[in-house]
């Protein structure tokens, strides 16, 4: 079990510089003005990195989870982080993405002539920052009112992301999704206020400990949940992504598309699996797993139906947390620690996975706007002739999406399917095997535009250097390059969790 | 009927009034600004019910327990900045649609 009460651990300190290196890069940016903006956003950039790889390394040398209890005041009062292996995994994939991300906006705005005087530019740079500092502070957190702030952040940070070019539809879209991640947050403050009045903690180790089956905890859970699947955009919640995503920047929409849902996806886990008790669980799990079929069927299904390459991608994105979702009934239910199941491990893989292969998929698609000048999937024939390295780089993303070996997706989806198999699920197992084959549909309309020889061939608006394509491709083939590592999440993911590593699995 | 009178239960149902307003209106209301007013009213209905949190966990002799004292001011900065995020979008969305010669509803035309 997690310790009683939490102690600062050896390499603890990394989770506070986690959080605290971009905020102030933001205030170096503010102080040394615009000018040097892009030079410490990339200096920044590096030195997160780093300290996600280190967090990774002290985990896995230390296995255990790192804790850092803040100013030495310990909870009930104080506020502790902590990141155990699912914690560890989350971090490093986010300094991967906004790294790449970063590197692909540097050449892009390079190649506008905008160097660093830009509005835009500036804002891209400050908000990128501001929001790894907020997803960080998400993932590592354990004191729940410290999440709901955390997720505030996250929300200021991303809403100016969607409107950066102040386009009439953009500010709407950034409008609606602004009420609606206001809303879901204030439920789950709502939530968190019942659980204080009746526990008297925020700590969730505590939490998890002492939470027993009474009303209170279950309309707290209810709120905290609902508020959250509003950010996370699960099906039928899930209107604001699309405007918001496809209109964003494609730098900024890989970011939002594969890092900011997957925060309130992340504590939803965290609090149906440590945090509600067994049977209400169970229910919440069942329900949770339909609105997850239903947002996988539905949403590719649109994705299908979509004109536009960004708007088809973002479908896609609430497809994809269709499948977070229906890991809850298959995880558990026997007796074994949830996080000990292959569902746990498949559901995790999938959510590091998307994420790759999502941000992968926008940067594509971002490179192929700037050399085209649109995203019309009907207008793209042609485009792997002059886009070699994109088209290949949306070739390997979907290939996880699909779920299609040698790939993430694949392992995570196959570990999902032998999970509902085994668990007598059968529907759940169909909907994993219709939406890859969805999924295969709508990545193949575009592969297949790629490939085509057009009468009149298609020519770019302007050249675009490969070193833009670069980071798509990077992080595409991180994502079909998880697929060959199978065997090492399972005891990664398990660090900080309690039982033995690699223990009961089949 | 004393019950009810008493300040924890009084505050505690208010917010809750409160906090059902706010939804009707953010769920129900076509205009954005009254969306964000509905918001508000959600808001102030969550910090009254962590007020009545607190005076419901005074037994450890403080005239109040601190701790959701010290949430809500926390809380309270949080959603103003939110709210003052919302009305700047919402101002631009309106100076926007104004310039284009306001086609298409505007503003109030629903989100």
């Amino acid at each position: 079990m997690t310790p009683l009460v939490h102690a600062t651990t050896p390499g603890g300190f990394l989770l506070v510089l986690a959080v605290i290196l971009p905020v102030c890069a933001v205030l170096a940016i503010l102080a040394c003005g615009p000018r040097h903006a892009a030079r410490i956003a990339v200096v920044a950039l590096a030195a997160g990195a780093a300290v996600a790889i280190a967090i990774a390394a002290e985990l896995v040398t230390s296995g255990a989870a790192l804790t850092y209890v803040v100013g030495g005041w310990r909870p009930p009062l104080g506020i502790a982080l902590r990141a155990d292996g699912l914690s560890g995994a989350m971090l490093a994939m986010t300094a991967l993405v906004v790294t790449a991300v970063g590197l692909f906006a540097r050449v892009q705005y390079g190649l506008a002539g905008d160097n660093g005087g830009g509005r835009a530019q500036i804002t891209f740079w400050v908000m990128l920052l501001a929001l790894w500092s907020a997803l960080n502070a998400v993932f590592v957190g354990e004191d729940l009112f410290n999440l709901y702030v955390a997720l505030e952040l996250l929300t200021f940070a991303a809403v100016p992301l969607v409107c950066l070019d102040g386009r009439a539809e953009t500010v709407k879209a950034a409008l609606r999704y602004l009420l609606f991640a206001l809303v879901g947050s204030l439920l789950y403050l709502l939530g968190v206020g019942l659980i204080y009045g009746q526990y008297g903690t925020l700590d969730l180790s505590a939490l998890s400990r002492l939470a027993r089956s009474d009303p209170a905890l279950l309309a707290a859970l209810a709120l905290m949940i609902i508020g959250l699947l509003a950010k996370a955009a699960l099906f039928p919640l899930h209107l604001w992504l699309p405007p918001a995503h496809a209109g964003a920047p494609a730098a900024a929409s890989a970011v939002l598309s594969a890092l900011v849902i997957k925060a309130p996806v992340f504590l939803i886990l965290r609090l149906v699996l440590d945090v509600a008790p067994p049977q209400a669980a169970a229910i919440v799990g069942q329900l949770l797993a339909v609105l997850g079929a239903a947002s996988i069927l539905f949403c590719s299904v649109m994705a299908l139906r979509q004109a536009r390459l960004k708007l088809m991608i973002a479908y896609s994105t609430v497809a994809q947390i269709g499948y977070l979702f229906i890991v809850f009934p298959l995880a558990g239910g026997d007796g074994t620690a949830p996080w000990e199941t292959i569902a746990w491990t498949g559901g995790a893989l999938q959510l590091i996975s998307h994420a790759l292969a999502k941000a992968a998929m926008f940067l594509a698609a971002g490179v192929i706007a700037e050399a085209f000048g649109h995203d019309r999937i009907a207008d793209l024939g042609g485009f792997g002739r002059v886009l070699p390295l994109s088209a290949a780089a949306f070739g390997l993303a979907g290939l996880s999406l699909m779920g299609i070996p040698p790939s993430g997706g694949f392992v995570a989806k196959c570990l999902l399917l032998t999970a509902a198999v085994i668990e007598g699920y059968p529907w759940l197992a169909a909907t994993i095997l219709i939406g890859g084959l969805l999924a295969g549909a709508y990545v193949f309309r575009v592969i297949d535009k790629a490939l085509a020889v057009p009468v009149v061939p298609i020519a770019p608006r302007r050249a675009v250097p490969r070193r833009l394509e670069l980071a798509a491709l990077a992080l595409a083939v991180a994502a079909v390059l998880i697929g060959f590592v199978p065997l090492r999440p399972f005891g990664f993911l398990q660090i900080g969790r309690g039982g033995l590593a690699m223990a009961g699995l089949p | 009927m004393t019950a009810l009178l008493q300040p924890a239960i009084l505050f505690g149902l208010t917010g809750a009034a409160l906090v059902g307003i706010g939804l009707f209106a953010v769920v129900t209301q076509p205009g954005l600004l009254r969306r964000i007013v509905g918001c508000n009213i959600l808001g102030a209905g969550i910090f009254l019910v962590f007020g009545a949190v607190a005076r419901r966990g005074a037994g450890a002799g403080f005239e109040a327990d601190p701790v959701p004292q010290a949430l809500v001011i926390t809380g309270i900065v949080v959603a103003f900045s939110a709210s003052a995020l919302a009305i700047a979008l919402l101002k631009r969305l309106s100076e926007i649609t104004i310039g284009e010669g306001a086609d298409a509803g505007g503003p109030e035309g629903g989100a």
